[in-house]
């Protein structure tokens, strides 16, 4: 496992629809750590701890916002970045970031500054993008753009909060509980997104941007499907209750199972044990790392980044729920980046025949990535296989 | 007990009917569209014309809201045939009475209404030339109104006498009008001074024609404004500096829910500066609802409601914790000893505010623990942290540990649900346990009326109770008027 939830409690779950929202409450907010004032419209004396500590500032992965650094208009930050506290001088201290391009209608409607993330497909290409480099061994097989621009630019299909049904009316009707931290996100209970942010300033800011996240091609189905998810809890039994003490103590204890419930059965898959954490920026106790799943096929995969404090606990984190075909890829990728990216390694640790594994790439997209002269070849001697 | 299925379900339909139509306007709400309240509501009322027709008119005489029996009546009249004489009878007199207590822009567009159905039957008309008869004053009507009054004499084959029909069909016809209103409408075509001497809707326009600066034209047209258009335009009149003590409304005089959502409206600072002032008008309110019942209904409890869904919607902008606020000060004066507990645990009820999730399962056993004679819960009835608590502390409670379960109805602890928002998917307002009562509510004056007859949905007593109970009330409605 590779973070925990310590510190975060579950609270009771909003059901629109097939739509469930899982809100996650802080008792007290992650101290030193909050959202870039970017976030905020206009700057925010609150977020002055006010002993003399500093803060550090994060700026989550995609998110949009107009940097003032020499360059103008708006871009979104590449990959989510601690900062170092954004107070006099911090020109110096904006993410890596690329520039975003609006058409006019789209900007009319999102307002000059208002607070939100890049809605589109480049921010999960981002993500996966971030995440494989490409072959680091020019072997013969891979074609030259592989070998020299890894993975990107390729797309990968992904449909925006919006377009998953139901999700933009379980936000706006979602009731914020106080002091909530963070969301899990599940569609036909299936778990679609994770979110935690450190402050419950920085949740009621950013709650809306949910709609403008992305989702994977599964979720998306699951919310056109529309089928209502049913209510999980059992409700408590009379039996036994004599007074209206005892109800109070029945009624604390079916919210603790049901958080128990929560915590152990639907959530689960987000901890993958033999996921893979890679440690990305680390600054004055806090660390930022991106995390992958195992892979495993059928099951749930997500991606995603985390910030954690000294202890261990989650300060951000942010997730995606990758859909089956991606696992595929994902599975291709990893065996292949365990073998140094050699084809008939890789084909004998599957154990399937080299121009087998060649033409899976081709059908999960990645044929661009082998030499044409190659692939040919395999493709020929599959047919051969195949006649014989 | 002759009771059979039947009657069992026309009396829950009955009650289903007169519960939507308290509460729905056919507006937004917090979890539903107009479009789908409609349509429900639509449904509603065709299947209960179809079905009940007698309960139908007879939701006239209830509390039911003037959207609602504006629909009754235009959906009656496109129907007559289907009743017999003496039904129509009994049935042109609710509408006729109804008629008189609805506001008059809401009459004229259901005579607009009818005209577009091509409703013109002979009772149409004569419901239309009785109503206009009864007018106080119909030239002023006809100045604020005038399209209306317009459409209805049209549609009536009215002929209208005098110079009412010159002003009507050809107002410039004439070089000056005798009737002083009609006068000064004509002169405010073209003269400023003249303008102020119209009702506010009409002026309105005139000053816009005119380019009159907002702030000198809500100064001079002050007298000229009615009760509620005042206290609509105090805080707009205050932003542009308009001589805020001139539209300043006299509170005191505003009925309860309104006023509520008036104080509603207000930021918390000024709640809060305000606060004498404000707690006044609204205990004066709740004081002159409860008259004669004042201080009789024991120890109360009430559970009531200021989580986020109580915001409405842009519609019925925070009608749900209106509701709330003003049956909180009703229950005020009408207990002897009242505990009020707002789901998010808040004990200032003059600074609530919409936020949060509803634990409105604990808040209902921490009234329970105040061992109260009656309680009463004010919520729409979306019970979320955790769901459904609420109805399972309800269900324990009437099954096990009300002292009086085992004996008579009456020995329990009254409890009855209030909801103010009517829920499309279910043609009702959601409920929260079938062991407790639910009635829609509009307006929190209508407070002790539902009580009572949320004692109907219980399902204790049955259609021929329920039917003598609209006889009932159908034959005050009536004779309120003599």
């Amino acid at each position: 496992m590779t973070f925990i939830l310590d510190g975060l409690k579950t609270g009771p779950a909003q059901l629109w629809n097939s739509v469930r929202l899982v809100p996650l409450i802080r008792d007290e907010p992650v101290p030193h750590l909050r959202l870039h004032r970017k976030a905020y419209e206009e700057p925010v004396s609150a977020v002055d701890v006010g002993d003399g500590t500093s803060y550090i500032a994060f700026v989550p992965h995609a998110f949009v916002a107009t940097w003032n650094d020499g360059d103008q208009g708006q871009a979104a930050a590449y990959g989510t970045r601690l900062l170092q506290q954004d107070t006099a001088a911090q020109t110096a201290a904006a993410p890596p970031r690329m520039p975003v391009r609006f058409t006019r209608r789209m900007a009319r409607k999102a307002g000059k500054d208002r607070l939100r993330f890049l809605p589109l497909h480049l921010a999960v290409e981002g993500y996966l993008a971030l995440h494989f480099g490409g072959p680091e061994i020019a072997w013969e097989e891979w074609s030259r753009r592989a070998v020299s621009r890894g993975l990107s630019p390729r797309s990968e299909e992904t449909y925006l909060g919006l377009q998953v049904r139901g999700l933009e009316d379980a936000l706006r009707i979602f009731e914020i509980h106080p002091g909530q931290c963070g969301v899990l996100v599940y569609v036909a209970d299936s778990l679609a997104s994770a979110f935690v942010v450190p402050h419950p300033d920085d949740y009621r800011a950013l709650h809306a941007t949910l709609v403008e996240d992305l989702f994977g091609e599964l979720i998306y189905k699951y919310g056109l499907l529309g089928a209502p998810a049913g209510d999980l809890t059992m409700g408590i039994d009379g039996a036994g209750i004599r007074s209206l003490a005892d109800l109070r103590a029945a009624a604390t204890l079916y919210r603790e199972e049901w958080a128990a419930f929560h915590d152990r059965v639907m959530a689960w898959d987000l901890f993958d044990e033999e996921g893979v954490t890679q440690r990305v920026q680390r600054l004055h106790g806090f660390v930022l790392s991106r995390f992958l799943p195992s892979f495993g096929l059928r099951k749930e995969n997500h991606i995603g980044e985390t910030i954690t404090g000294e202890d261990g606990r989650v300060a951000y984190l942010k997730s995606f729920r990758l859909s089956d075909s991606q696992v595929r890829r994902g599975y291709l990728l990893k065996r292949l980046a365990a073998r140094a990216w050699r084809l008939d390694a890789t084909a004998e640790a599957l154990g399937i025949e080299e121009h087998a594994l060649a033409l899976r790439l081709e059908q999960a997209g990645f044929g661009n990535l082998l030499r044409p002269d190659v692939l040919d070849r395999y493709r020929a001697q599959a047919e051969r296989a195949a006649s014989t | 007990m002759s009771e059979t299925f039947a009657d069992l379900i026309a009396c829950e339909d009955a009650l289903m009917f007169v519960n939507a139509a308290i509460t729905s306007t056919g507006q937004r709400e917090f979890h539903h569209d107009a479009g789908g309240q409609r349509l429900s509501l639509e449904f509603l009322h065709s299947y209960m014309l179809e079905n009940y027709r007698e309960v139908y008119a007879a939701a006239l005489a209830l509390d039911v809201n003037d959207h609602n029996a504006a629909m009754i009546v235009r959906n009656l009249l496109v129907r007559a045939g289907d009743a017999g004489a003496e039904r129509r009878r009994l049935e042109g007199r609710l509408i006729a009475r109804r008629l008189d207590l609805m506001p008059q822009q809401r009459v004229y567009r259901l005579f607009r209404d009818l005209r577009r159905l091509k409703v013109n039957n002979r009772r149409t008309r004569a419901i239309v030339r009785d109503w206009l008869a009864g007018r106080a004053a119909p030239a002023f009507d006809a100045v604020k109104y005038r399209n209306g009054v317009k459409a209805a004499i049209r549609h009536a084959h009215i002929e209208p006498g005098g110079e009412l029909r010159t002003f009507l069909f050809a107002p410039f016809r004439v070089k000056a009008y005798e009737t002083p209103i009609f006068e000064q409408w004509r002169r405010a075509h073209y003269e400023k001074a003249a303008l102020y001497e119209l009702p506010y809707t009409v002026a309105e326009g005139f000053a816009a024609k005119h380019g009159i600066a907002r702030e000198d034209f809500l100064e001079r047209i002050a007298p000229r404004l009615t009760r509620l258009e005042r206290l609509r335009l105090q805080e707009s009149a205050r932003e542009a500096k308009a001589g805020a003590v001139a539209v300043a409304a006299d509170l005191t005089t505003m009925p309860l829910t309104r006023l509520a959502s008036y104080v509603l409206s207000l930021p918390l600072d000024d709640r809060a500066a305000r606060r004498a002032e404000l707690t006044e008008a609204l205990r004066t309110a709740a004081r002159r609802v409860a008259g004669a019942a004042r201080g009789s209904w024991g120890k109360v409890a009430a559970v009531l409601d200021d989580r986020y869904s109580a915001t409405g919607s842009g519609h019925k902008r925070r009608r749900p914790l209106a509701v709330a606020l003003a049956a909180h000060y009703l229950l005020e004066a009408l207990a002897k000893e009242y505990t009020p507990l707002w789901t998010s645990g808040r004990t200032d009820e003059l600074l609530v505010y919409p936020f949060g999730p509803t634990p409105l399962g604990e808040r209902i056993i921490d009234a329970l623990e105040t061992g109260p004679e009656r309680l009463l819960i004010v919520s729409d009835g979306w019970d979320n942290a955790p769901p459904g608590l609420a109805a399972d502390v309800l269900r324990i409670w009437r099954t096990r540990l009300d002292p009086g379960h085992r004996y008579a109805p009456g020995q329990r602890v009254l409890i009855a649900h209030l909801n103010p928002v009517y829920d499309a998917e279910d043609f009702n307002v959601r409920r929260l346990s079938p062991a407790v009562p639910t009635a829609g509510i509009r307006n929190a004056e209508d407070l002790p009326t539902l009580v009572e007859l949320a004692r109907f949905a219980e399902g204790r007593v049955g259609l021929a109770g329920l039917r003598a109970h609209l006889d009932d009330r159908t034959a005050r409605f009536l004779k309120e008027r003599a």
